[in-house]
């Protein structure tokens, strides 16, 4: 075989070579696709990467036809080629699929297809999860987006302002389709960027230190974050209207003790993250291309990271940079104007490095970095006039008006499409038998640089004429015809080009598992190893951000199997886990294949949501039944037992099995606990922030349940705990006594879920009605939400209880016992608090108000 | 754009009667904003050629201008100490333009109450003797005093926006917002809901006034006064029609028994411009045919077609309702 570079800090030559016989078979046979339509059932992240990012592509044409439409309107004054109803749902579903069905799952998607190769993992640490987000987002998004043909569909506008969304003013399904179907579709992106962050963390190639991580990698890394923490409160205001809407309890009736602010706060504080979120990875693919197409290092790296993080952070502070006309004390005003033109600052780091590196290289002219440099056009101005906006006395004229129209398709259209069509042209070679045609990439290119142009760059004139956003008609005096037609023009110059951008896929992108064209470019990033259905054949050891650049050789090397894992250790699929900073090799993980369950119970849980929004309750029912017996067959299988020690080569043996704090699974579950800390938090904001609007309906002593009546839940929870701490104990045993381990486990958690049901109980004694004022809705939105999360303790704890009678839980082999505990003492923690919150506060501000 | 701005601005300048335009400002807030809009298109134009700049010099550019763009140095120049500096200024700016934007201290020479409702607008003024004198989609003011508006809504958050003397202002159930506005010069300036409030948001619009003092004194003055009968044989019927027909259970025409609160104030309809809320021009035509059918010039609107009513009947009504004022 070929002589391997001897290098003292890569372990170049971690196999020996020539690999046995058969070891490649053998690896090939795990990874195998599922033929024909069985192809469905499959979870390898390319297969699943290309199929989301078909169906968020899909969802982008179809909400831009719908944006056609709103052009066409609006070509003429007066014009009655829409319904004014029709109308409405036209743009307020252009803008919900934009944001929740395209932009948000189209990111997602590139991250699954991108992040495993651009690692050197074989997969992501939870296929199936990402297949079953996938499958829901797909059921979800298209039943959704087909409301629509049957004039169902949500007419509130993308961001749902209640009153107008309330039961009074909103009486149709189309309000809670939007509630119910987006909300849905949000939980499946968090599953995602659940799967992300452990992903990023936890599966990075041997020597893939945090500083030697792909940006692409980081800005998916805080992408994820950020959806963890900005998604729960728009969650909580859909599950909080929702619950207004079905129940009438008052959350944003301002007559009743609500306020219809909360919901613009609640959502604020999840959609300004949101446009980052969508924002960042795009500026992550922009990262990875320009150092491809001038051939040296990004410039910059480590402020190119601090930015990002920087726009994380910023980003959930300015908020209410959207609500500058809702009457809120300019003296609070003057933080969030600040805070919104301080995020211009790390944009504007961001574009000075890809210039630098530009400076240092020489950028070829191919159509990636023609969408990239569109890219850095359009986004300028964005945020230039993002600059704009963000001064109040400007604001309260161009807010909801066309200038922030063009304003934010200059942001969105340019920071996010521009790099995703860069994105789609740059990496197809990576999965497609050849790479997309660079001649009609240039067509592209133009048509939709030219069209964007002229459609967007009038709508500043026309919003500052006086035109406001969400008009179905307009008066002909005022002025705003020409250049509602000029935009109107542009508009469908932009769908041709759209339309030559997909004709050039149709007609140029051929997916393949073994042989796709490769690295055309010269990158320098691992993706551009040579890929097959199980990833790369051997992982590397990586001592540089650009081994391919750094390590000649290392894609021959890694395909002959000189490195780590070069087949399956275990005879399945599998992946090495590393520590989640300097990526040192920790175990060897066993992921799952291809299967069923997760298809049904993504069809189960979509089923569920949608069948609930007609008010079909049995069929709905009997979908959440399918959802929950698909999942525990698919969950059945997903801990198996140590297969122990394994020589991945290079004389490293690791084990085969985790739990605890240094498993996979844990951290997934530590994550998820943060998303139900955020929905938590959300909620006490929530809870004081009405309580700030209108403090006269909280109770005082008298109107409360004695605070004896507190007695039964805490002795309750407590008792939870000690049932949690005594299962811990008995798990340890050599001689595990089964039954009695599964009791524990099922009477802790019904213990728990018995604590939420006498406090609620208490509370209805003493006279509290949901449908009484705000405050009455907010003690039981209160409860909802521990039912929720005591829902998850129970669910969980029963299935290891069963898994305990199965003999599937034991001292060696107990990940579900500590992933469960870890939830466990985290919903023990949140009712605690509950209970301090709801009995103590209205106490407590008793005192303080002169009775 | 940058560039064409100045030549599109011939076309808004023009534009007297009926302005909305935030670039023809005749207020004093809109004054103001439309001088910070020009300083930051100007920036803006000149940050913009700066990027683009930087970008050709480094792609194209020669060798000295490439070496010296490749600098982390040149990153943290151009990323962040130059916008540091520029949005610190900007931002002074701005919170300095802000102090006199909102309600300001003093007491403000002249209140008058709006009500946004599905979809209207509500006009209450407040006569010097103390009498309330109501009114809808159209509000009048005296040039040069500062008047605030006090808005509040009865459903639905709507948004006040008269793009020529100022920004707008949401108006948000449960609260009540303020929003001061000083016209520098007499004329009418076109207004519009700027937040979506359902069905037909595109056809809530009003008009705002700006008479010269003295006549807008003589004018309140007067609407305070009680009105006289209907003036001709035909307005009589009409008079007569109207009250049969029941339209006095919505509409209120004082002086009259019509005391209906549900839909606009009709007490001075014949001073209006315009009819249901911008959806027509007002006139007896006009609005005899709105009376028989309400829902094709502004579908969703809350008035029911009266086509029960024959068409000398609706003239009638026409043109009495045409002839208060």
């Amino acid at each position: 075989m070929t002589p391997i570079r001897e290098r003292a800090t890569l372990d170049a030559a971690a196999a020996t070579l020539p690999r046995p016989e058969g070891e490649l078979d053998k690896l090939e046979a795990a990874w195998k696709l599922p033929r024909g339509w069985r192809i469905l059932s499959a979870v390898n992240n390319t297969v699943v990467g290309q199929f989301y990012i078909a169906t968020a592509f899909l969802f982008f044409i179809f909400a831009g036809i719908l944006g056609l439409l709103i052009r066409l309107q609006l070509a003429v004054p007066g014009n009655d080629f829409l319904p004014q109803e029709t109308y409405n749902q036209i743009f307020t579903m252009h803008g919900t699929v934009m944001m929740f069905l395209f932009a948000v799952p189209a990111v997602e998607a590139a991250g699954v297809l991108l992040l495993p190769q651009m690692l050197g993992a074989r997969d992501l640490p939870f296929p199936r999860l990402g297949a079953f987000a996938f499958w829901a987002y797909l059921i979800g998004g298209t039943v959704f987006f087909c409301t629509l043909f049957f004039g169902t569909a949500p007419s509130g506008g993308w961001f749902m302002y209640p009153p107008l969304t309330g039961a009074q003013f909103s009486p149709g399904v189309g309000a809670d389709w939007w509630l119910l179907g987006i909300g849905f579709i949000e939980i499946s992106a968090i599953a995602g960027a659940i799967e992300i962050i452990v992903g990023v963390l936890r599966t990075r190639a041997p020597g893939m230190t945090l500083a030697r991580m792909p940006i692409f990698a980081w800005s998916m890394l805080i992408f994820a974050f950020m959806i963890v923490f900005a998604f729960p409160a728009v969650i909580l205001a859909t599950i909080l209207l929702e619950l207004e809407r079905a129940f009438d309890w008052p959350f944003f009736i301002a007559a009743r003790g609500g306020d219809p602010l909360l919901w613009q706060h609640l959502f604020w504080f999840f959609g300004h993250p949101e446009v980052y979120i969508i924002f960042l990875p795009a500026a992550g693919m922009v990262s990875m291309i320009v150092p491809a197409m001038t051939g040296v290092p990004l410039v910059g790296y480590r402020l190119i990271v601090v930015a990002l993080i920087a726009v994380g952070f910023f980003s959930f502070g300015l908020w209410v940079h959207h609500m500058f006309t809702t009457g809120i004390p300019t003296r609070s005003l003057g933080f969030f104007s600040a805070a919104s033109m301080a995020v211009a600052i790390p944009s504007g780091i961001q574009v000075f490095a890809w210039i630098a590196t530009i400076a240092t290289g020489r950028l070829r002219a191919t159509v990636p970095a023609l969408f990239v440099i569109g890219f850095l056009l359009i986004f300028t101005l964005g945020g230039l006039t993002g600059v704009m906006v963000a001064l109040v006395p400007f604001d309260r004229q161009a807010h909801d008006s066309y200038f922030v129209i063009a304003h934010l398709h200059y942001v969105l259209f340019g920071g996010m499409v521009f790099p995703l069509l860069a994105a789609i042209t740059y990496w197809a070679p990576a999965f497609s038998r050849r790479p997309l045609s660079e001649r009609l990439g240039r067509w592209a290119f133009g048509l939709i640089f030219a069209g964007f142009n002229i459609a967007f760059l009038p709508m500043h004139l026309t919003g500052l004429l006086g035109m406001p956003r969400r008009v179905y008609t307009y008066p002909a005096e005022r002025g705003w015809d020409w250049l509602n037609m000029v935009s109107t023009l542009g508009s469908f110059i932009l769908a041709a080009g759209i339309l030559v951008f997909v004709f050039n896929i149709v007609r140029h992108f051929r997916p393949s598992g073994s042989k796709p064209a490769g690295d055309i470019w010269g990158a320098g990033s691992l993706e551009w190893l040579p890929n097959h259905t199980y990833g790369l054949r051997s992982v590397p050891r990586i001592d540089s951000r650009e081994p391919l650049w750094e390590q000649p050789g290392l894609a021959r090397e890694v395909d002959a199997g000189a490195h780590y894992l070069p087949g399956t250790a275990t005879g399945t699929r599998e992946t090495i886990v590393t520590s989640p900073i300097e990526g040192e090799p920790e175990y060897v993980m066993r992921l799952s294949g291809p299967g069923w369950a997760h298809v049904v119970a993504a069809a189960g849980t979509a089923g569920f949501f949608l069948l609930l929004t007609v008010k079909l309750v049995v069929p709905a029912a009997l979908c959440a039944v399918a959802a929950i017996v698909a999942m525990v067959v698919w969950m059945w299988d997903c801990d198996p037992p140590s297969a122990g020690e394994v020589d991945i080569g290079g004389g490293l043996r690791l084990p085969t099995y985790a739990s605890g704090p240094n498993s996979h699974g844990w951290w997934a579950v530590a994550i998820l606990a943060m998303v139900a800390g955020a929905l938590y938090l959300s909620f006490i904001f929530s809870y004081l922030y009405l309580w700030v609007v209108s403090p006269t309906q909280w109770p005082g002593g008298a109107a409360l349940p004695p605070l004896a009546s507190t007695m039964l839940p805490v002795a309750a929870l407590l008792a939870s705990g000690a049932a949690l701490f005594a299962a811990a104990r008995l798990l340890r045993r050599e001689r595990l006594p089964r039954i009695g381990l599964a009791a524990l486990l099922a009477l802790g958690a019904l213990l728990a879920a018995a604590a939420v049901g006498l406090d609620l109980w208490a509370q209805w004694q003493a006279g509290v009605r949901p449908q009484a004022n705000g405050y009455g809705a907010l003690v039981y939105g209160h409860g909802v939400l521990q039912v929720q999360i005591v829902s998850a303790v129970v669910a969980v704890g029963l299935f290891a209880a069963a898994r305990s009678l199965a003999g599937r839980l034991t001292a060696a082999r107990r990940a579900v016992f500590d992933n469960l505990a870890l939830l466990w003492a985290y919903a023990l923690a949140q009712m605690l608090f509950g209970l301090a919150l709801t009995h103590g506060f209205p106490r407590l501000v008793a005192e303080g108000l002169p009775s | 754009m940058r560039r064409l701005l100045p030549l599109l601005l011939a076309l808004p300048l023009t534009a007297c009667e009926g302005s909305q335009s935030a670039l023809s400002p005749h207020g004093d807030e809109a004054s103001r904003v439309a001088l910070l809009s020009w300083i930051l298109f100007a920036g803006a134009a000149a940050i913009f050629a700066l990027v683009v700049g930087a970008l050709l010099l480094a792609w194209r550019g020669p060798e000295r201008a490439r070496a010296a763009l490749a600098q982390e140095r040149a990153i943290r120049l151009g990323g962040l100490v130059f916008p540091v500096v520029t949005l610190t200024l900007l931002l002074g700016y701005g919170v300095w333009q802000m102090r006199d934007a909102g309600a300001g201290e003093q007491q403000p020479e002249l209140r008058i109450d709006l009500v946004g409702e599905q979809w209207w607008w509500r006009v209450a003024y407040h006569a010097p003797d103390g009498r309330a004198v109501a009114d809808a989609n159209q509000i009048r003011i005296p040039v040069g005093r500062e008047v605030e508006i006090r808005l509040s809504s009865a459903d639905v958050i709507h948004s006040f926006w008269v793009p020529s003397l100022g920004g707008k202002t949401d108006m948000i159930p449960g609260r009540t917002n303020r929003q001061r506005l000083r016209a520098e010069r007499p004329g009418i300036y076109a207004g519009q809901c700027a937040e979506y409030c359902g069905g037909p948001h595109a056809l809530m619009s009003f008009e705002v006034v700006a008479m010269p003092p003295a006549e807008f004194d003589t004018w309140l003055a007067g609407r305070a006064q009680p009105r006289e009968a209907p003036a001709t044989e035909e307005q009589r019927r009409g008079q007569e029609a109207f009250m049969a027909a029941g339209c006095g259970s919505c509409h209120a025409i004082d002086g009259t028994a019509a005391t209906g609160t549900i839909g606009p104030d009709l007490s001075r309809f014949g001073e209006r411009r315009l009819l249901a809320a911008g959806a027509l021009r007002n006139g007896p035509a006009e609005v005899a045919r709105f009376i028989a059918d309400t829902q094709g010039p502004k579908p969703g609107n809350l008035m029911p077609s009266f086509r029960n009513l024959d068409d000398a009947e609706r003239a009638a009504i026409a043109t009495y309702l045409t002839g208060l004022k």
